[in-house]
């Protein structure tokens, strides 16, 4: 009997690596390999407007050619893929620990406390992001890729608000709190201690989606012209493209590839999250 | 024998699982007559279930029946094509499910729900005379007319499981099979819902197979109890007398552990736990937790045997008497 | 319809939309160096002092929203110009009003976002539907990673790269505008043509990627609610299978399909706004684009207001139209 239930404890802990997430993970694995290993092979000083004969197709000398600033597309591309994501996570991060501490707070302690968040997050939820981002990004005098994330993450916050405040309030009735709670607990020991690890499949759910949401954000707001003039990002390769009319142009190999880098962190990241909830919903189907 | 409606030989059900094949009916046979009720009681996990949904066909892979016939008066039911069980279904064997709170549909009102099971055989009446049919489902099992206009949401649980009943009876079936009817509902309720059944059974003169785990309520309702275990059956005989005298070990441990109204004495539970379907024990299910297992009954598988007339048990320890 | 449903949807829209002018008018005074009070300035300056119109416009701006108000004041003037639908004037194409800039961009955009969206969400949905059926073929099954790539792909750059295949190589359609370049706007069929052409590559950049995550979620739906106790009792019931799975199955899932239409609403508009930049189309969007271009801040504060408003009344009309489909949301108070 005991061998029994060794064995099947032992199969259980990882048939739940979906295929999806794998893939999702893979994916996203390239593009930061390719973001943080990929600048070391290029001089940052071909990636500086007039470094070279603008509009050249690739060839061996530029992999991907010339843009109509005479930068080099391929070096461009490595240097502009950390930043994008530099935003993109750095959003996240933030937005996630805000809209967590919300989110706990609200879904445990209920009563005016949660009637002001909840109301908060969801009128704000009504109101669209790039709306409001739009108003505060032209405002600004001057854009760096630090200030993006911190005005993106001013909204990021809403959905993992949200998300974590229905977890929280499912959790709060289970059996383990309530008997928390008898043995005198405080709610703030309770939060940490008992709700917060097991909220943590739900967290990382939410910061995928989070830094997904931020990412898009980011990359809207920069083909809107509103990103970082002096930085180059994916987005702003692609907003200086369309800027250039590199479409008209027939120059595809300045704004192609930068969608595919921005298509694949994209695909990952939905990867990523697709697999995620499936763990989730086997974890509970089995403790349920 | 002639009169019997329902004849299960030798039912087998396995579920071909990525970890192997669970077996979760093994060798399942019993015969009912035609008016009479059946209770099929057992732990989770016996099998009980899922016969019951063996005999409407309604496994989901990866369940599926894997041998043996389902003799509803002449038809073998497990040779039947899709489109020929469907139309078997409700009309000559009919269900009531076991969570009556999410057995009708939310966004239909409840004489859409009877009109929908009509129309699915054939039955398209006029609306004048389908709402007289509902009407008068309703009021057999104690329900106002009005009820026929509204959404599930605004009846009670026992409410719900009334008009679950009305339904089964719609097309006059042969049999009704009751899946754990009451286990969700209030003893109150429980009694007003098991009363309801009665009498509708009786009228239609039909079969009724209640599948459960309160042995309180099979000793007041059924005329024979057949008690599974493992996915297999260990005893099936009159009621009366399988409580007088239960002759499978299981049985006896089963009917000891019923707390006693007369004087006060220690709750006996059933020690171990129920065995893996998917490695059972050989020779006999039971074996492992039986008290009075010898070393036949570890290779052995016991056969069902009839101890006496109408009263069929399967343990190795038990002879058949003269 | 309990009138206390109706009375608290329509206290959240009221809410939305004041939250949404409050951070609209705090905004540009929250930024160090009050940049519109800086834009006017510039203008004055560079105008050498000599506008005539213009210098009013500042003058009637400073007066009611210079620095020298109260704030109070000013937020209470900006609440009495909205509610007599002033939005002031456009800084870039002075003296056009701001109102006038964009109600001749919203037509545009309604039509192309709003069909679009339409389209986007029932293909989507009966998709979705038919890939959830359990005897679908295997071939069918095999759109699911595609239809998952495609919804992972925002908007615009499927637009940009509809643009390149279709306009730019195939030359099928034009590259972008609304209609015709150089054509006069009026109802007969040639303009009608030209202007269903330029719109066909932006409505199937909506389209197309929106297709993807309505299908998949409906599919996720249907199979989870395909678990459901009623699906099995309406299979004991004998009831057809078709039936099931649009009565029972379908009828049920579209319920939260349309609670997400809801909650996804401000990502659809603020997706199908990029596509109008990307393609020149001479909506909100891109009003916004030229605006963001210019700096001009009345435009933009304008835009932003009404998408704001937009959205929280097509949010409140859907939560009047949700009791209608779903009888347990009416009957929510008992």
């Amino acid at each position: 009997m005991n061998t029994e239930s060794k064995t099947q404890t032992r199969r259980l802990r990882f048939p739940n690596l979906d295929l999806t997430l794998v893939v999702g993970i893979s994916l996203l694995l390239t593009v930061l390999l390719f973001g943080l290993i990929g600048p070391s092979f290029f001089d940052p000083k071909t990636t500086n407007v007039g470094a070279f004969p603008p509009r050249l197709p690739p060839s061996n000398d530029h992999w991907l050619g010339t843009d109509s600033q005479g930068r080099d597309v391929m070096a461009a591309l490595t240097y502009a893929t950390p930043q994008t994501l530099k935003i993109g996570v750095l959003a996240g991060i933030i937005g996630l620990g805000i809209g967590v501490i919300l989110g706990l707070v609200s879904g445990y302690f209920s009563g005016i406390v949660d009637t002001v968040i909840r109301t908060t997050t969801d009128v704000l939820n009504t109101i669209p992001g790039i709306a409001l981002l739009v108003v505060i990004a032209t405002m600004m005098r001057m854009m760096s890729v630090e200030l993006m994330a911190m005005i993106i993450a001013a909204l990021a916050w809403r959905y993992p608000a949200r998300a974590v405040r229905a977890q929280t309030l499912t959790l709060r009735e289970r059996a383990y709190v309530q008997v928390a709670r008898l043995n005198g607990m405080g709610g703030l020991e309770i939060i940490v201690k008992e709700v917060l690890p097991n909220l943590l499949p739900y967290i990382a759910g939410s910061f995928v989606a989070t830094v997904s949401q931020a990412t898009l954000s980011s990359i809207g707001l920069e083909a809107l012209g509103l990103g970082p003039q002096n930085t180059l990002t994916l987005g702003m390769m692609i907003y200086w493209a369309q800027y250039y009319s590199a479409i008209l142009r027939n120059m595809w190999w300045w704004w192609a590839p930068p969608i595919v880098v921005i298509v694949l962190i994209f695909v990952g990241l939905f990867f990523v999250s697709s697999g995620l909830d499936q763990m989730v919903n086997t974890r509970l189907r089995r403790t349920e | 024998m002639s009169d019997a409606i329902l004849q299960v030989k030798d039912l087998r059900v396995y579920y071909h699982t990525g970890s192997g094949c669970v077996r979760a009916v093994e060798g399942v046979s019993f015969n009912l007559t035609k008016g009479k009720r059946l209770g099929l009681v057992g732990e989770s996990g016996s099998g009980k279930s899922t016969t019951a949904l063996a005999l409407m066909r309604l496994l989901n892979p990866p369940g599926r029946i894997e041998g043996g016939q389902i003799l509803l008066g002449a038809v073998d039911l497990t040779k039947l094509s899709d489109e020929e069980m469907r139309q078997v279904r409700f009309s000559q064997v009919s269900m009531i499910p076991q969570g009556a709170m999410n057995s009708l549909n939310p966004v239909m009102r409840i004489r859409e729900q009877f009109v929908d099971t009509m129309e699915a055989h054939d039955q398209r009446l006029a609306k004048k005379e389908a709402d007289a049919k509902v009407h008068d489902l309703l009021g057999q099992v104690g329900l106002r007319r009005e009820v026929a206009r509204m959404y599930p949401h605004e009846l009670s649980g026992g409410m719900k499981q009334r008009v679950c009943v009305a339904l089964s009876i719609t097309l006059r079936p042969k049999l009704i099979i009751a899946d754990e009817p009451t286990s969700a509902l209030d003893v109150v309720v429980q009694r007003q819902v098991m009363e309801t059944l009665g009498q509708v059974q009786a009228v239609l003169g039909a079969a009724v197979i209640l599948v459960g785990h309160d042995m309180g309520l099979m000793a007041q309702f059924v005329d024979r109890l057949g008690v599974m275990y493992a996915g297999r059956m260990v005893e099936v005989g009159p009621v009366e007398d399988i409580f007088r005298e239960p002759l499978h070990p299981y049985s006896q441990m089963l009917i000891e552990s019923l707390p006693s109204l007369e004087g006060k004495h220690q709750f006996k539970g059933i020690p171990g736990v129920s065995p893996s379907l998917l490695n059972p024990p050989p020779g006999c299910a039971f074996h492992p937790r039986c008290r009075m297992a010898v070393a036949r009954c570890s290779s052995e598988m016991p056969p069902l045997q009839e101890i006496q007339p109408g009263h069929w048990t399967s343990c190795h320890l038990v002879e058949v008497r003269t | 319809m309990p009138l206390d449903y109706v009375v608290k949807r329509f206290g959240l829209l009221v809410l939305t939309i004041i939250l949404g002018v409050t951070i609209n008018f705090m905004i540009p005074r929250l930024i160090p160096g009050d940049p519109v009070e800086q834009k006017l300035n510039q203008m004055f300056a560079t105008s050498g002092g000599q506008m005539g119109d213009l210098t009013a416009m500042i003058e009637s701006y400073r007066a009611r929203f210079g620095l020298d108000q109260p704030l109070w004041n000013q937020y209470l003037n900006y609440w009495w110009s909205l509610l007599h639908l002033d939005l002031g004037y456009s800084l870039d194409r002075f003296p056009e009003k701001v109102s006038d800039s964009i109600s001749s961009a919203l037509p545009w955009t309604l039509g192309l976002v709003g069909i679009s969206t339409l389209i986007s969400f029932t293909i989507g949905t009966v998709l979705g539907g038919m890939l959830a059926w359990p005897r679908v073929p295997r071939l069918v099954r095999g759109l699911i990673p595609l239809l998952m790539i495609l919804s992972a792909i925002p908007y615009f750059l499927l637009g940009l790269i509809l643009v390149f295949v279709f306009a730019i190589v195939l030359k099928l359609f034009p590259a972008g505008g609304g209609y015709p370049y150089g054509g006069t706007l009026q109802f007969d069929l040639p303009t009608l043509s030209g202007i269903l052409q330029h719109a066909f590559l932006p409505a199937a950049s909506i389209i197309l990627a929106g297709i993807g995550a309505w299908a998949l979620s409906m599919r996720g739906m249907i199979v989870s609610i395909l678990g459901e106790d009623y699906i099995i009792l309406a299979e004991a019931k004998g009831l057809k299978q078709h039936r099931i799975f649009i009565w029972y199955a379908m009828r049920n899932a579209l319920l939260p399909q349309i609670t997400t239409l809801g909650l996804t609403m401000s990502h659809v508009v603020a997706g199908a706004i990029l596509v109008e930049v990307i393609f020149a189309y001479p909506g909100i969007g891109y009003k916004l684009f030229q605006a963001i271009g210019a700096k001009d801040y009345f435009v933009i504060q304008g835009i932003v207001l009404m998408m704001i408003v937009a959205i929280a009344v097509i949010l409140f009309i859907l939560d009047l139209i949700y009791p209608l489909i779903d009888p347990r949301i009416a009957y929510e108070r008992r």
